[in-house]
């Protein structure tokens, strides 16, 4: 047997990009394979749960987990490589705050399964047909996942160490995380491994907004044109910007588009969506409440808008009656 | 729990305040509460905390059970906050490892039912001790103090404050927004209750003001901003143009003399528009400073630019500039009194009294004017229509007690009524009727003044006046009825009086909102700007470096205005001479390595506090000009903004104490 640190990257509700970010390391991948065993990467390796279950308790160096928990089988592979590993990484928005599959905590079970299964209008489910967690034919008994009520974020199901943040994380995240992992210098449990400061810290268009900003509406990227040079903000695009961690490059401002915040707040924010909210707050130009419901107009979404990453991690969590 | 600042070992206590706080909480069961919570080592109830065995109590406790925080529940913080403050230093802590309850205006004072506020107690209790888990250790600090001050309004309460600072040896802006100083007072004929001549009390201090070394006095000019901190504000002042260059103006009237409008012909202010003046005009005789101006709403110059010019041509020391500008100055002080004043309701407010439609009806005001030796008529109480009154009525309460206009009693009204009625009966020989609702002469000699007064013949008539109106039985229908019920006799009484009037309540002058604004002092509802504590620190506001005199803090009578303003300027004296400021050091800060130079946070402080700074990108908080209001702290997206006293650990801690009631309801139950 290789002496090599032992890895797995497991998925649990996620889109994939996750995934795609590893890809993504490129020709660094070559360094990360000659220096660790990777044991479990369903999407890229040919290992089973079977192989993980016969290794010995903690025998694993680090598992990145991406994904949100949602089902039994998402949070009974999460619980089996956590005895397997040393470290624990949840990786990504949706593993960190609960992601993009984490929106579905504003919804029942319910109201979400008969959307999907009857009333999308792109369904044609005469019989109105539902998956079961149990099927027998034949004598044979097939099983699915059971779906849980609502979704959680990893360290709410399991211990987490570490957190690699972003949708995806960018790679160089990814490649200074596994080279901590090598090195042995770890930080302190709990830590973000991303910068510890704001998106603004590291936006080329930062010098551009003013310093008396005041919103007296806010626009939508698909209705308005972008004047690439100004901060988005001040042109009253909702930019999560400030109220993000920082480590992307700011790529979508780059490329013109507002953050959506999948970096998650800072160490300091409790709240991601809270915070920007009252921060944007502070900053509406309205004399009366008629001014501010037209501001508001512009945000026709507003979970979605400020807690697009994180309503499981948030201190809301999820609707209180689903 | 384990605290990076060390072992937590909180002493709590509970004060009954006498029975205020005990009659209304189970103080015993809340002490017996408070032992059971989290890192609680010492708790006692006691009678009176605030008292010398109190403090003492607090003091050895710490020292012989090596406490490492106080928690003490009692009355507002406002109160005894410092007290309890001092109380922690003396045992050895920092001051800061301190939190308060409000128990009593928060609680007992303000609930019904025992068992209520006794859980409610419970629940501010367990928050606090919570809370001081987090707390810091903190320090003040000193800042110096400028010597100047800044007094705004040239009334009397503006007067006596200015004197009394400058003859303590203190530089004094004097700003009054009128061309003269005197205010309301250099209207009135006479004072109650004794009757001397107003004028005759005025008119030295208002040339003492003129003349004083120390006194810079500035007429016809407004505060227009205010920025900094006490013991280091920046006024911005506007000086209106006369027309007429102060310096040069040795108040000859010449102009006046000269002015092409050979008539007066304009409705003359000062006289409540009961006599006329040109547009050059003088506001009254004995007006300080003896400069005259010129009013550009009446100018022929200003109208139509078509005048020749003959106030100009007159003045031989050419102090006519009909150029002028407004001029604005900036000047440097450490503390402000606001001595803004009042003004009177306006009479067509309630318009069943007939103010402007009858000519009979008059504002007391104006009977000022009209009984007084240099008012229009010389002192001989002349009607509209040239006729001398037989009858007067005299109605209370006009603006005042009244849900459609003023809730407040104006406290002054009723005297003054007192006093008109005295002098037109003296003027006139008429009979005089007063219409009150009650007679309200608090105060010394008062009730002595008002008894003797009514001695002289005067009726009084308890009831609010529900109408008055042209009487039809007289064929000139000059004759007015008052129409009241007498609720003594419980009759309806219709009087004829030649002569109504009106005594009018006192309210907040019309941009009293704009000023408390620029000057972030605070009022009350009806807009009277609020003392910072109607007892113990009544000429304060809660802006420190700003106080308060006169009736721009609600209705009073001129000897409580001087006390107030003398009160004033002794609390000025006190800062002023005490060199420095200890500012509280709940203030917020930037860690720098953590702002990301978003800017959210540099528009929204109302002190003007945070700057960006361009070669940083970050953005930087001046912690002497911080109020710690917590604005920028709410804003600051990524939450690099901390504020002392208030960070989140601290009420995060305070929330989940207050919201952990579950473990009450399983340990309280009231068998």
């Amino acid at each position: 047997m290789s002496e090599k640190p032992k890895i797995a990257l497991y998925w649990c509700a996620s889109c994939g990009g996750c995934e795609e970010s590893v890809v993504d390391l490129a020709e660094d991948i070559l360094f990360v394979v000659d220096n660790v065993d990777i044991v479990l990467w369903p999407v890229g390796l040919d290992f089973k749960k079977k192989d993980v279950e016969a290794m010995p308790d903690g025998s694993i160096v680090a598992s990145l987990i991406n994904g949100a928990i949602r089902t039994t089988e998402q949070e009974e592979m999460a619980r089996m490589l956590r005895r397997k590993s040393q470290v624990v990484i949840a990786y990504g928005a949706c593993a960190q705050l609960g992601g993009i599959p984490g929106l579905a905590n504003q919804f029942s079970l319910e109201t979400i399964l008969k959307f999907v299964y009857e009333e999308a209008p792109s369904v044609v489910n005469e019989l109105k047909t539902r998956p079961l967690e149990r099927f027998k034919d034949n004598g044979r008994t097939t099983e699915l996942p059971g779906l849980w009520n609502v979704v959680r974020t990893l360290d709410q199901v399991i211990d987490v160490e570490y957190y690699i943040p972003g949708c995806p994380p960018s790679p160089k995240l990814l490649k200074e995380a596994v080279l901590a992992l090598l090195s042995g210098h770890l930080p302190p449990v709990g830590t973000v491994l991303a910068p510890d400061i704001a998106l603004c810290e590291e936006c080329s268009k930062k010098d551009t907004k003013p310093t008396d900003l005041k919103f007296e509406s806010f626009k939508r990227t698909h209705l308005w044109e972008v004047d690439p040079e100004k901060c988005l903000l001040s042109q009253g695009f909702l930019c999560m910007g400030p109220a993000t961690r920082s480590g992307c490059g700011a790529l979508c401002v780059e490329g013109n588009m507002p953050c959506t915040g999948c970096y998650g707040p800072t160490s300091r924010v409790r709240d991601q969506g809270a915070k920007f909210l009252s921060s944007i707050s502070s900053s509406i130009g309205a004399d009366s409440v008629e001014d501010i419901d037209k501001i508001l107009v512009g945000i026709p979404d507003p979970v979605g808008t400020f807690y697009r990453y994180g309503l499981p991690g948030s201190m809301l969590k999820r609707k209180v009656v689903l | 729990m384990e605290k990076k600042n060390g072992q937590i070992r909180i002493g709590f206590y509970i004060c009954h305040c006498g029975s205020n706080i005990a009659s209304m909480v189970d103080v015993a069961k809340v002490s017996e509460y408070a032992a059971s919570l989290p890192n609680v080592v010492v708790s006692k109830d006691y009678k009176y905390m605030c008292s010398d065995p109190g403090q003492e109590m607090i003091i050895n406790d710490i020292k012989e059970n090596n406490l490492t925080r106080v928690v003490v529940a009692a009355c507002s913080p406002f109160l005894h906050e410092n007290t309890f403050r001092n109380a922690t230093f003396q045992g050895g802590l920092n001051q800061f490892y301190f939190q308060m309850v409000n128990t009593r205006e928060h609680n007992a004072w303000v609930h019904l039912e025992a068992m209520a506020t006794t859980e409610k107690a419970l629940d501010l209790v367990r928050a606090a001790i919570y809370r001081v888990a987090e707390h810091k250790p903190l320090e003040r600090k000193k800042v110096p103090i400028h010597p100047d001050v800044l007094v705004l309004g040239g009334g009397i309460a503006g007067i006596h404050s200015a004197l009394t600072l400058a003859n303590a040896g203190k530089k004094v802006y004097l700003v009054e927004r009128e061309p003269t100083i005197g205010g309301h007072m250099a209207m009135f004929d006479k004072t109650f209750p004794t009757l001397d001549c107003a004028a005759c009390i005025l008119t030295p201090k208002m040339s003492a003001v003129k003349n004083h070394p120390n006194i810079v006095l500035w007429t016809y000019a407004e505060i227009v901003g205010l920025d900094g901190f006490v013991g280091s504000y920046k006024a911005k002042i506007k000086h209106k143009p006369r027309y007429i260059i102060e310096e040069l103006c040795v108040g000859c009237n010449d102009c006046i003399e000269a002015c092409v409008y050979k008539e007066a012909r304009f409705l003359d202010e000062f006289n409540q528009g009961l006599s006329k003046r040109k547009p050059v005009y003088m506001p009254f005789p004995q007006a300080t400073p003896q400069i005259v101006l010129i009013d550009p709403e009446t100018c022929i110059h200003f109208k139509s630019a078509k005048c020749s010019q003959t106030c100009v041509t007159s003045c031989e020391r050419n102090a006519v500039d009909l150029q002028q500008q407004p001029r604005f100055e900036e000047i440097e002080v450490g503390t402000v009194i606001v001595a803004t004043g009042f003004k009177p309701v306006d009479a067509r407010k309630v318009p069943y009294y007939g103010y402007g439609n009858f000519p009979g009806v008059y504002t007391a005001l104006e009977v000022e004017r009209l009984i007084n030796a240099s008012g229009p008529t010389q002192g001989e109480v002349v009607l509209r229509d040239g006729s001398h009154p037989k009858t007067i009525g005299i109605v209370h309460c006009v603006g005042s007690r009244d849900k459609h206009t003023n809730q407040w009693c104006s406290r002054v009204c009723c005297l003054y009524s007192v006093k008109l009625a005295h002098l037109l009966k003296e003027h006139t020989g008429a009979d005089i009727y007063n219409f009150y609702i009650d007679m309200r002469t608090p105060g010394k000699m008062m009730e002595e003044f008002y008894n003797r007064i009514a001695e002289e013949g005067m009726k009084f008539i308890r009831g609010r006046v529900a109408d008055i109106y042209p009487d039809r039985d007289d064929p000139q229908r000059k004759r007015l009825i008052v129409k009241a019920e007498d609720t003594l006799i419980q009759e309806i009484i219709k009087i004829p009086v030649d002569m109504v009037v009106l005594s009018t309540g006192l309210e907040p002058r019309e941009d009293a909102q704009e000023v408390r604004r620029m000057l972030n002092i605070t009022c009350s509802t009806e807009g009277f700007y609020i003392e910072r504590h109607p007892k113990l620190a009544p000429v304060n506001t809660f802006t420190d470096g700003i106080f308060l005199a006169g009736c721009c803090q609600g209705p009073k009578d001129i000897p409580d205005t001087v006390a107030q303003a003398g009160a004033a300027a002794a609390e000025v004296l006190a800062l002023i001479d005490k060199g420095y400021i200890e500012i509280e050091p709940n203030t917020a800060y930037i860690n720098e390595e953590e702002c990301s130079g978003c800017k959210s946070c540099v528009p929204l402080c109302p002190y003007t506090a945070i700057s960006y700074i361009e070669e940083k990108k970050k953005a930087f908080i001046n912690e002497a000009l911080c109020k710690g209001c917590g604005t920028c702290v709410a804003a600051c997206p990524s939450g690099s903004i901390i504020q002392n006293l208030f960070e989140d650990e601290e009420i995060f801690s305070e929330i989940e104490g207050i919201l952990n009631f579950r473990n009450i309801q399983r340990e309280m139950s009231y068998a």
